[in-house]
């Protein structure tokens, strides 16, 4: 009973990691329609940035990753400008093949700059500390710690989408571009906006990848892949279905790998496949398209 | 001195020319009706001029100054609002949201606030909090107008604002433009509805096929004129 209990804590626990990877994507795709295939290696590339930052001014990770977040902002930024709002339009095509090639150039950039180690983010006692639930169940506290600034995040993603100017003109260019523009709105200026959003969720994402376990150039894909499924299975265009995707994903992997440790991955893609199978429009699709 | 003025305007979507040197005048004051056929330009016209569509950028004027290069966010800045064609409402924005964002990108002090909108639509204020998409035809139209005027524009561009609508909520949204044009706007509407336009306006300009093809006070000009004008002779 014990074991079956931790292993939920645990789960939702890691589904916090899931929800801080998809909570980006789904950002991208709810404004810009934008399907960015370079989603996991850019969660790669701000861990590195973090891992720098870190280094050079001699910062606890979690002081660097401030530094980072506004760096990161104006790449996201700069990359939306001057690249992405280029591939936009009727054609779905253009934007997946060019965010794939992303995708390669930032893995084989990263490769070339920091070789194929394993890295870390090294933040002090911090990592290995736990709290004791009693009954022999403990959580450790950056665990604890990535699913409070998922939820976070999502808190803050929802005010900023439904209470504040800016949101309302991220949902109306997401709506319709045209009008948006009617309406005083630059759009090329609003989905960048939006993606220098996404990559300071971005950067906390990677905080936490990178205080949980090794990262090398190579693993971004992956992480795409699991954010990919956090979104569907929340069901589109909604950031609390993202993070119950990312809870459900991380609860059907600690689940799998208590059964057989083998089995940690595949049941993930399992459960994602039943949600597909059962729900094709996810847990908590948005009301419209 | 005309607020708006369009000379020798030509517009293009690729290689089809959809207008062919349009010259029109708005006078501040003034309502202008834009009249015509479907596939006359005259919607072409109206995004021409808010900078949907690329046109030459000495090919619109307002207060004299050439603004074809704007961009439409610009446009609309300056003081030159479109009601779209269709309303095209934002749909998961409520009715409130829809007129906020109407004031967006607003640089000009005017009169048009939110109370002031729902003061001119009583009944969007009741349903203030619904989504756009639940609002029937002519409340949806009441909101697209509203959020146009939230952007406290000198000039209101209305396409087609009869469109699908009951006769008694068309005339209740004409009933409306005497109220705007006394804050000062000046208005341009393109209608398939003759009459309803003949009446409001100062001036008529007939459209066919991407050229004008008449121009006249309503009073001055005949059935027959706007006949042949309008379908050719």
């Amino acid at each position: 009973m014990t074991g079956a209990l931790d292993a939920v804590i645990q789960g939702v626990l890691l589904g916090g990691l899931y929800a801080l990877f998809a909570a980006g994507l789904s950002l991208i795709f709810g404004v810009m329609r934008l399907v960015n295939l370079a989603h996991g290696d850019l969660i790669v590339l701000a861990a590195f940035v973090i891992l720098v930052v870190a280094e050079k001014l001699g910062l606890d990770p979690f002081a660097a990753v401030l530094v980072a977040a506004p760096i990161l902002f104006a790449i996201g930024f700069v990359l939306q400008h001057v690249l992405l709002n280029r591939t936009l339009g009727r054609d779905l095509l253009p934007p997946l093949l060019v965010t794939f090639g992303l995708s390669i150039i930032i893995q084989n950039g990263l490769l070339q700059l920091f070789s194929a180690d394993s890295e870390r983010l090294r933040s002090g006692a911090i990592e290995t500390a736990s709290i004791a639930l009693g009954g022999g169940i403990a959580i450790g506290v950056v665990p604890l710690l990535t699913l409070l600034s998922a939820v976070a995040v999502i808190v803050i993603l929802n005010l900023i989408f439904y209470r504040t100017p800016l949101g309302r003109a991220f949902r109306a260019t997401s709506d319709d571009p045209e009008v948006a523009q009617l309406m005083g709105i630059d759009h090329n200026r609003i989905f960048a906006t939006a993606m220098g959003l996404a990559f300071v969720v971005i950067a906390i994402a990677a905080l936490y990848l990178g205080l949980r376990a090794n990262f090398d150039p190579t693993i971004g894909p992956a992480r795409l892949l699991y954010a990919f499924e956090a979104v569907i299975i929340g069901g589109l265009g909604s950031f609390w279905g993202t993070l119950a995707g990312g809870i459900v994903l991380g609860l059907a992997q600690t689940i799998g790998a208590r059964i057989d440790p083998e089995w940690q991955i595949l049941s993930g893609h399992l459960a994602f496949l039943a949600v597909l199978a059962i729900r094709p429009r996810g847990l908590f699709p948005r009301a419209l398209d | 001195m005309a607020l708006l003025e369009t000379c020798n305007l030509q517009a293009f979507y690729g290689d089809f020319q959809a207008l062919y040197g349009i010259d029109t005048r708005l006078e501040a004051g003034e309502t202008i009706a834009i009249i015509g056929a479907n596939g006359a330009g005259k919607s072409t016209f109206l995004k021409a001029v808010a900078g949907l569509v690329r046109r030459p950028a000495a090919s619109v004027l307002f207060d004299r100054q050439p603004i074809g290069a704007l961009s439409a966010a610009d446009v609309v800045k300056l003081g030159i609002a479109l009601v779209p064609e269709g309303r095209r409402l934002f749909p998961s924005l409520s009715v409130e949201e829809n007129l906020l964002i109407g004031g967006h990108g607003r640089k000009l002090g005017g009169p048009w606030t939110l109370d002031r909108v729902y003061s001119l639509f009583p009944i969007l204020k009741e349903r203030r909090s619904q989504a756009a998409p639940t609002l029937s035809g002519g409340q949806q139209q009441m909101a697209a107008i509203g959020r146009a005027l939230m952007s406290n524009p000198r000039v209101l561009l209305c396409d087609e604002i009869s469109l699908g609508l009951a006769p008694i909520i068309i005339a209740d949204i004409y009933a409306t433009l005497p109220r705007i044009k006394a804050e000062g706007t000046s208005v341009v509407l393109v209608e398939q509805d003759i009459a309803q336009a003949i009446k409001v306006s100062d001036r008529v300009y007939c459209f066919q096929e991407g050229r004008l093809s008449l121009v006249g006070r309503p009073r001055e000009l005949t059935r027959e004129q706007i006949h042949d004008a309008y379908f050719g002779s």
